[in-house]
């Protein structure tokens, strides 16, 4: 009862961050929004007895991918500018 | 008008779709086919406590070769475009100074995220986690010596070796599975051994195969974050 109910909250988190990630016009808190969906599934998982998958998706959904969105963003900027 | 109208109607059907799919959709109670088979037998024929692992190393094996080589056509194809793109390479770039708080943190943490990786990769029949997460958890222990020394060099002939022999370690294993057990990539090869619950050195060849998958995971995504790095004009 208490893990679906906290199951729950997370799933409301997550769809918050995302439409953050979708809505805002900064992109960098469009970024880090997408990270902490990320984030956020990988304690989803932990809960449904996936750990396996929990590892990949906090070290490559929520690291290293957002890391890498950030590069990118860098780089595009000082060509813009 | 008319296009929102279409943009509409696509939305509607889908959701036709999804609706039927959702209502015919039916619950299984207990595992069925081949899954079933994996259940019950994977145990006493691979002999890895981790289930998952079992199938993805013995019966899946060659699928996780498929994703090995789509990993490392990825990291070839990045760095062939981030080369083109970055034309001045002898140009000297400077970096603003890190915080001191990052650079002491991470002269403790990097050793034990390394340690963790390899845990994680050579443990990959007994515990949740196998050759990829443990890749993974290497290359996010590169980024944090990467983000707190932004003027390190990866040695590029390294990372290149390291990724070649273990990806053809992996094929030469699965050959030798051929000749010595079932099969392409056989992890429970004659005179190897079945696998023994609890200790390392067991599980036929799947930590051999695991640990060569994580040190390939792990040289190629820090091979890819050190392209971006390196292709950053000034941070």
């Amino acid at each position: 009862m208490i893990y679906s109910l906290i199951a729950i909250g997370i799933g409301i988190l997550m769809l918050i961050m995302a439409v953050i990630a979708i809505l805002n016009d900064k992109l960098s808190v469009a970024v880090i929004a997408a990270g902490v969906v990320s984030l956020f599934a990988s304690v989803l998982f932990l809960l449904m007895a996936a750990p396996d998958v929990a590892m990949t998706e906090a070290a490559i959904g929520s690291g290293l991918s957002t890391l890498i969105f950030f590069y990118v963003l860098n780089k595009i900027k000082r060509q813009n500018a | 008008m008319l296009r929102n109208f279409l943009i509409a109607l696509v939305l509607a059907s889908f959701g036709f779709i999804f609706l039927n799919l959702y209502n015919s959709y039916e619950p299984k109670t207990e595992l069925t086919g081949i899954a079933a088979h994996y259940a019950e037998n994977g145990a006493s024929e691979v002999g890895a406590a981790n289930l998952v692992t079992a199938v993805v190393v013995s019966y899946r094996s060659f699928d996780t070769l498929g994703e090995i080589t789509i990993l490392f056509l990825t990291a070839a194809i990045i760095s062939f475009f981030l080369k083109l793109s970055n034309e001045d390479e002898n140009k000297v770039i400077i970096h603003k100074g890190t915080s001191e708080i990052l650079k002491t943190a991470s002269q403790l943490l990097i050793p034990l995220i390394f340690l963790f990786g390899v845990y994680v990769f050579i443990n990959g029949h007994l515990t949740p986690g196998g050759g990829f997460q443990g890749g993974a958890i290497i290359a996010s222990g590169v980024v944090l010596a990467i983000m707190a020394n932004p003027n390190m060099t990866i040695n590029h002939t390294v990372i290149v070796w390291v990724e070649s022999l273990s990806g053809v370690t992996v094929v030469i294993i699965g050959v030798l599975g051929i000749i010595l057990g079932g099969g392409f990539l056989d992890s429970t090869l004659d005179g190897y051994g079945l696998g023994e619950f609890g200790t390392v050195f067991s599980a036929g060849t799947i930590p051999v195969i695991y640990s060569l998958v994580g040190l390939k995971v792990g040289a190629e995504i820090s091979n890819i974050l050190n392209k971006y790095q390196k292709s950053q004009k000034e941070s």
